[in-house]
């Protein structure tokens, strides 16, 4: 078991460090440079916190849909191959609701700022 | 110095012109440059856009037509009265410029949120829409006959390229596959008229000023093909920069558009218009994930590349609302 702090905890310490205090000493195209890389770090905690859980869900929610079992990788390939030869599609009970759950979990951690996005989650609210 | 060789093109073709002064890079990647100066003239100085290979780059793009045949575009539309920015000379060799085209420079605003967001356009924006129709209808209209040579695009052949590049990129993305089997379920096949097609005719590509568009620009991917691939594109959500439920642009609605579209008498497909809209989402989203892929390749380890590769889900969900919409 490694020590602590988390790798959440140490990500967001840094990201917090190159907004609060260095962002203000930056101009031009490093400024620019400087907000792209605090973007990716404030991305990479958001998945550190949450991806395990989705997975998680991803997988059991593949589990069900496809009657088999593997990693969260070999599933969705499974599920790809079964959409891509006519198996599987939008009338397949269940397929819609997990393709939005899945996008759900990506965009809360890829872009949460997403239009799109926002619009969805306050339908879920 | 590249100011040099420009002082001595313009010396050459624009009369009474001494020079070249404040030349900078725009933008501009191995093969392709945009630089704007200021063409020295007794009656005052012109604004000037060069857009160039350089010397030595080798050809450009695969999918574009090249320099040479943009600028005749750009001219040919120009003169048509579809707004696009006058060319003013094509390079020759001995310039020492590379291969390319000058042009008038168009001022104005490009950037898409100031025109989504600034209160200086907010008269402009209620009126965008239609005149983008109309514009598009003007540029499809431009004969045929008298194009240079371009490609011709069919949405058979593109639903082949972007399942082909999607299989590339070897990893399983379910929406992609169902937005790729819907695409072809519903592929409308060839277009009873073939056109010429701006091929990223969106906003971003768009001069605005206070009176609407001034210039229609990046003509580097115009091909033949369907009309309504354009008018689809122009909707791709990813070019509504947050204002969703304005489908061209964030301007405005799909019926202004059409309106204007169908002003000169040509027609619009609505069925066909969706079916690009769809394609140019996936498209955008094949295009963010190859992003990645250089990300990893390449040497430079752009941090803006590996992020744009992340963007792909922003088109998953685009898609989903487009094939799969909830709670309507």
């Amino acid at each position: 078991m490694q020590d602590e702090p988390t790798p959440i905890e140490l990500t967001k310490a840094v990201a917090d460090f190159l907004r609060n205090d260095i962002t203000p000493l930056i101009s031009g195209h490093q400024a620019f440079k400087l907000r792209v890389a605090v973007n990716i770090l404030d991305l990479v905690t958001r998945q550190l916190t949450r991806e395990e859980g989705s997975d998680a869900r991803e997988v059991e929610r593949l589990r069900t849909l496809l009657g088999t079992e593997g990693s969260v990788v070999e599933l969705n390939r499974v599920l790809a191959e079964r959409i891509a030869n006519g198996e599987a599609d939008l009338a397949t009970p269940g397929l819609a609701e997990h393709l939005w759950a899945t996008t759900m979990d990506k965009l809360a951690v890829d872009q949460p700022n997403y239009a799109s996005y926002k619009r969805e989650l306050s339908r879920d609210g | 110095m590249i100011e040099t060789e420009l002082s001595r093109s313009v010396a050459r073709w624009c009369p009474g012109a001494t020079g070249a002064t404040r030349a900078a890079k725009l933008s501009g990647g191995a093969s392709q440059e945009t630089w704007r100066f200021d063409i020295v003239h007794p009656d005052g100085n012109i604004g000037a856009i060069l857009r160039r290979a350089p010397p030595g780059s080798g050809a450009s793009s695969m999918r574009g037509p090249g320099l040479e045949a943009e600028a005749t575009l750009m001219q040919f539309a120009h003169d048509a009265g579809v707004p696009s920015p006058r060319v003013l000379h094509v390079l020759t060799p001995d310039e020492n410029l590379g291969a390319g085209f000058i042009m008038a420079r168009v001022e104005g605003e490009t950037i898409a949120r100031k025109i989504l967001r600034d209160e200086e356009f907010a008269a402009t924006r209620p009126i965008l829409a239609r005149q983008i129709g109309r514009i598009a209808s003007g540029l499809h209209g431009l004969p045929a006959a008298k194009l240079p040579s371009l490609r011709t695009v069919t949405s058979t052949g593109e639903i082949a390229d972007l399942a082909r590049e999607y299989r590339g990129l070897g990893r399983p993305r379910p929406v992609v596959e169902l937005a790729l089997r819907w695409l072809s379920d519903h592929d409308p096949g060839l277009s009873a008229e073939v056109t010429l097609v701006h091929g990223d005719f969106r906003n971003g590509n768009l001069i605005i000023g206070a009176e609407g568009v001034r210039a229609v620009l990046d003509w580097e991917l115009a091909h033949l093909g369907d009309p309504m691939e354009d008018l689809g594109w122009i909707c791709v959500n990813s070019w509504r920069f947050g204002e969703i439920d304005k489908p061209v642009g964030g301007f405005g609605s799909r019926e202004d558009m059409f309106a204007g579209y169908e002003e000169s008498g040509r027609e619009v497909d609505p069925d066909r218009v969706m079916f690009w809209e769809v394609m140019g989402t996936l498209r955008w989203g094949i295009m963010c994930s190859r992003m990645m892929q250089r990300f990893r390749t390449w040497p430079d380890h752009s941090m803006e590349h590996a992020m744009i590769g992340r963007r792909a889900s922003e088109t998953e969900i685009d898609l989903l609302r487009l094939l799969a919409p909830r709670g309507r």
